[in-house]
């Protein structure tokens, strides 16, 4: 294997990283490990789970099917990227929270990428919608249901930009 | 323990609260294993065997070895050599287990050495580079064939293949089959599947040469697991500390990695560095040993013309795969409910556990329940089929009545509560069942297949260890106990502290919300620790679905010492008895005279600094500890095989309705409806999310999922591509329907819920399947049923003998 490296300049939730790779580095373990974003994870390194998901130019893609080379020149979002700039959640991961769309919270980072991509096309997707939207994403705990309700939720919270103030715990 | 007063009115239990775990994880701020970045850390692959059975001749690790940036080839020879075997539950000393291979191989996947190199990519690399010479010696992948006279044996030192097998006869068996009118057998096979969490099996460790410590952080749940850890690598249980505040990413059951704990454990003090193993999906699958039951039921019935049963005659053969911990014992928990919730005086019990050259079997969601739930409901679909009686009428006449807890089973378990019927009709109700029938004939009016299936079925919960001394009696482990601490800070904080680790059942939420109840403070505001295993107190880890009763009842101990202090402080400052404090949110006053009270800030300031204020012989400082036993445990079986195993028993009552398209054979579920009593809940949504999680592993278990192996020893279901995990296409909406049975043993009435749905989900899917297949004569009692099976069965019945 070569130990040839690469320079490549990544958009990662808005800053410019810039780092050397090896070729064969996927672009899940340059975020997880390069640049210690660890939000994002890796559940089967073959491209079904979904867990490994990030936006690349806005759209889902699974970072575990991609070199990190090939995100030189390209805005990657994450999980961590979702969160409002204070860090606190935002819509989305609130109604997360509030739906209890999550219970180990494995899978979870690549279901706000689902969803978070669903909701930029589509302000008001039906329970069928969202379905297909979390298709490519495997959870183990939930059953899916409370996600269905937690990205309606977000989706109507959105609409009017309501944040409501409830405490977690 | 005696009971909270006034169950019903309780202050946050059984509220729709957020809880505390979510916000971190939906901001990616979770800490799991492959999280962890320990200084200096190297990583692990692994070598595995490509045969099922076969002779190791030689191993040259020469050219791994010198490949830059590798650090280390440990093989089995070493390795078997510097550690001990690990634990196995049932009496069966030469089935030894390493966590590499030492001579022989016996299952494909099996690791036969391991790598250690800077980066998890140049340790792959140099898997590549090791060369292992096999002689392949034959095996045996059919259960059925291994344990027949002459079949290769998995472990020659054993002289068997089978490595569990009992008898048990509870009430009148033979004079009730003697009597009965009717008698009917079947054979029910539940497929090889596991609960595959989304996350891989982790494990990071770095052995501490100062203070002669291994530290170890894994993704893990397992009772014993520290103790299980050290015996095995030859250190005393205090040179382990193991860090229970890691995130573990789905588990029901089977994150028990103590196979590649052991293994990176003493690649960590051996070589003085820190040592990860991050298992990849293909790791996970084969070699990860974590595998589920795969048993094949052989049932007897025998009943009345109303379809009375009078008992029930089991054989359940399971098999275990090529080494065994804990998994044949999961042939024992069912003991504690093997008539289901059915009047059911006699039955006969024949377990047998059986190796073969497979992956081993590891604890999986219900603990052996959810095979046997799926035998005994198929048992009574095909005796109401029999008598031609209505499905639901079967059970009703069956199911134990609400006046006849707590119930004595014949096999010596005590349910504790329950109110069958009425879960049971809430469920039909919510459906609208006789509507329901109406649109399933309807559908076959209109030329499809469609069915109903019913499913009633227990949990048990509060998980015991009673089936231990059962199932080997050389064991005689009669406590699973749990424990909690609880510290009030100078500050007045809260602070609870449990000691193991959690996999998504949310026990901080679980902690801080029956403290809050107890000391009537927000529990918001309480924070849960998790401390390692050095400074924690016993727990037996979250399993048999029983941390909101062993915990949540541990907990609530705890915080009531804390409270009775406060009370005992209050009372000695007010000059009153301990009876004429009234205590409120947290602050103590006399009863009636609420001028004379004390608020909470100085009663913590009086515990803290002020000895002076201190009731004589109360001790300074808030803190106390509870360490609570299983209820109903403590006894070992009785001559007679009986014993109380597992202490509560909550219920589900499935209805489903499927509808299977003629040409593709893929079932869709139209419908789903559970009805659940699992007693006082005490974070309804986070029931409600396990439920419906369950509901969703049971739909994998009864249609995808499966753990295929070719007749040479092959998994041939590796990858998330050939095992399908049902996703939101396959999983419909589900409805719950809550019922509330309080429990009379648990602090607050609570029963638990870890492996709700699971537990009735495939028995209720397969029935609904065979209900849709009846009007072609067909049926399938093997699981999972894929389309492939169906599409055969309605093949075969539209064009007889093509």
């Amino acid at each position: 294997m070569s130990d040839k490296l690469y320079p490549v300049a990544i958009e990662v939730n808005g800053t410019r990283r810039t780092l050397q790779v090896p070729a064969r580095l996927s672009l899940v373990d340059c975020l997880r490990d390069e640049l210690r974003l660890t939000g994002t994870h890796i559940g089967c390194e073959h491209g079904i789970c979904g867990a490994c998901s990030v936006l690349l130019d806005g759209e889902p893609v699974r970072s575990c099917l991609m070199f990190a080379v090939q995100a030189d020149g390209h805005k990657v979002t994450t999980v961590e990227g979702l969160a409002n700039t204070d860090g606190t959640p935002g819509i989305l991961q609130d109604s997360f929270c509030e739906k209890h769309a999550l219970q180990c919270g494995y899978c979870t980072p690549g279901m706000l990428i689902a969803a978070h991509a669903l909701l930029a096309e589509i302000k008001q997707p039906t329970d069928a919608e969202i379905r297909v939207a979390i298709g490519g994403n495997l959870c183990r705990c939930t059953g899916y249901q409370q996600i269905v309700d937690a990205v309606k939720l977000a989706a109507a919270r959105l609409s009017t930009q309501a944040t409501d103030g409830f405490k977690n715990g | 323990m005696a009971q909270e007063k006034n169950p019903g009115g309780f202050r946050y239990i059984g509220k729709q609260r957020r809880t505390k775990e979510y916000p971190r994880f939906v901001t990616g701020r979770g800490r799991f294993v492959a999280d962890i970045a320990l200084p200096g850390m190297k990583h692990v692959a692994l070598v595995a065997s490509p045969y099922p059975s076969a002779r190791i001749v030689s191993i040259n690790t020469a050219a791994a070895r010198a490949l830059p940036g590798v650090h280390y080839v440990l093989t089995g020879e070493e390795f078997c050599a510097a550690t001990d075997a690990l634990a196995i539950g049932v009496d069966a000393p030469k089935v030894a287990r390493y966590s590499l291979a030492n001579g022989v191989v016996r299952y494909a996947g099996e690791w036969v050495a391991a790598v250690v190199a800077d980066t998890r990519a140049i340790a792959e690399d140099a898997v590549e580079l090791v060369e292992v010479e096999y002689e392949p010696t034959p095996h045996v992948i059919d259960p059925e064939q291994a344990i027949k006279d002459g079949s290769p044996l998995v472990h020659p030192a054993h002289g068997s293949n089978i490595i569990l097998k009992k008898h048990f006869v509870w009430g009148p068996v033979n004079a009730a089959f003697a009597n009965a009118k009717h008698k009917l057998v079947l054979r029910a096979i539940w497929g090889r599947s596991s609960t595959v969490p989304i996350e891989t099996f982790g494990v990071a460790a770095q052995w501490d040469a100062g203070q002669q410590i291994l530290d170890i952080w894994a993704s893990i749940q397992m009772p014993k697991f520290p103790d299980q850890a050290a015996r095995a690598l030859r250190l005393p249980g205090n040179a382990v500390r193991v860090h229970f505040d890691v995130d573990v990413g789905g588990s029901y059951g089977v994150k028990r990695g103590i196979k590649h704990t052991v293994l990176v454990g003493y690649l960590a003090r051996r070589l003085g560095m820190p040592v990860r193993l991050i298992e990849d999906r293909l790791e996970n699958m084969r070699g990860g040993d974590m595998h589920g039951p795969d048993r094949i039921f052989d049932m007897e019935v025998a009943f009345d013309d109303d379809g009375t049963l009078r008992a029930l005659k089991i054989r359940a053969l399971d098999d275990v795969g090529a080494y065994a911990g804990r998994s044949p014992f999961q042939l024992g928990k069912p003991v504690t409910a093997i008539c289901g919730p059915y009047r059911i005086a006699a039955v006969e019990y024949e377990p047998t556990a059986v190796l073969t050259n497979k992956t081993p079997e590891e604890a999986v969601r219900g603990f052996g329940q959810a095979p046997t739930n799926f035998a005994i409901e198929r048992t009574l679909d095909c005796v109401a089929r029999h008598l031609k009686m209505d499905p639901i009428e079967i059970r009703r006449r069956n199911l134990i009545r609400a006046n006849e807890f707590p119930y004595l089973i014949p096999s010596g378990s005590t349910y504790d509560s329950g109110d069958y019927h009425a879960v049971l009709d809430k469920a039909l109700n919510a459906i609208d069942y006789p509507a329901l029938v109406k649109e399933r004939d309807a559908a076959r009016r209109a030329g499809k297949l469609a069915g109903i299936g019913i499913a009633t079925c227990l949990e048990p919960n509060g998980g015991n260890s009673g089936f231990e001394p059962l199932l080997n009696p050389k064991t005689d482990t009669t406590t699973w106990m749990d424990s909690c601490v609880v510290r009030v800070d100078l500050s007045g904080a809260i602070t609870g502290v449990m000691g193991t680790s959690s996999s998504g059942q949310g026990h901080e939420t679980l902690v801080s919300t029956v403290i809050g109840e107890v000391l009537e403070r927000e529990p918001a505001d309480i924070r849960v620790v998790r401390a390692d295993s050095l400074q924690a107190l016993p727990s037996n880890s979250p399993v048999g679905s029983r941390m909101a009763i062993m915990l949540g009842g541990a907990a609530a101990g705890a915080a009531r010492k804390i409270k009775d202090t406060l009370i005992e402080i209050a009372a000695h400052n007010l000059q009153c008895t301990i009876e004429s404090v009234e205590y409120s949110d947290g602050n103590a006053a006399v009863r009636g005279h609420p001028d004379q009270r004390i608020p909470w800030d100085e009663l913590i300031a009086i515990a803290h600094r002020k000895i002076h204020q201190m009731p004589p012989g109360i001790e300074p400082g808030l803190q106390a500890k509870f360490v609570w036993e299983v209820p109903t445990g403590g006894k070992l079986p009785a001559a007679d095989n009986t014993i109380q195993i597992y202490p509560c028993y909550s219920f589900e009552a499935h209805v489903v309705y499927v509808e299977i398209d003629r040409d593709t054979a893929a079932p869709v579920l139209r419908k789903y409806v559970c009805g659940h009593d699992c007693g006082v809940m005490i974070s309804p949504d986070i029931v409600h999310g396990m439920t419906y999680g369950g509901i969703a592993h049971g739909i994998g278990a009864a249609l995808y999922e499966k753990f295929s192996y070719t007749a040479d020893g092959q998994l041939e279901s590796g990858t998330f591509m050939d095992y399908l995990l049902p996703s939101a296409m396959e999983v419909p909406t589900i409805t719950i329907v809550d019922h509330c049975t309080p429990s009379p043993l648990t602090t607050f009435g609570q029963k638990g819920s870890g492996e709700a749905g699971y537990l009735g989900a495939p028995a209720a899917i397969a029935n609904a399947i065979n209900d849709a297949l009846a009007p072609i004569d067909g049926r399938i009692d093997t699981l999972p049923i894929t389309h492939d099976a169906l599409w055969r069965v309605i093949r075969g019945a539209a064009s007889p003998g093509d």
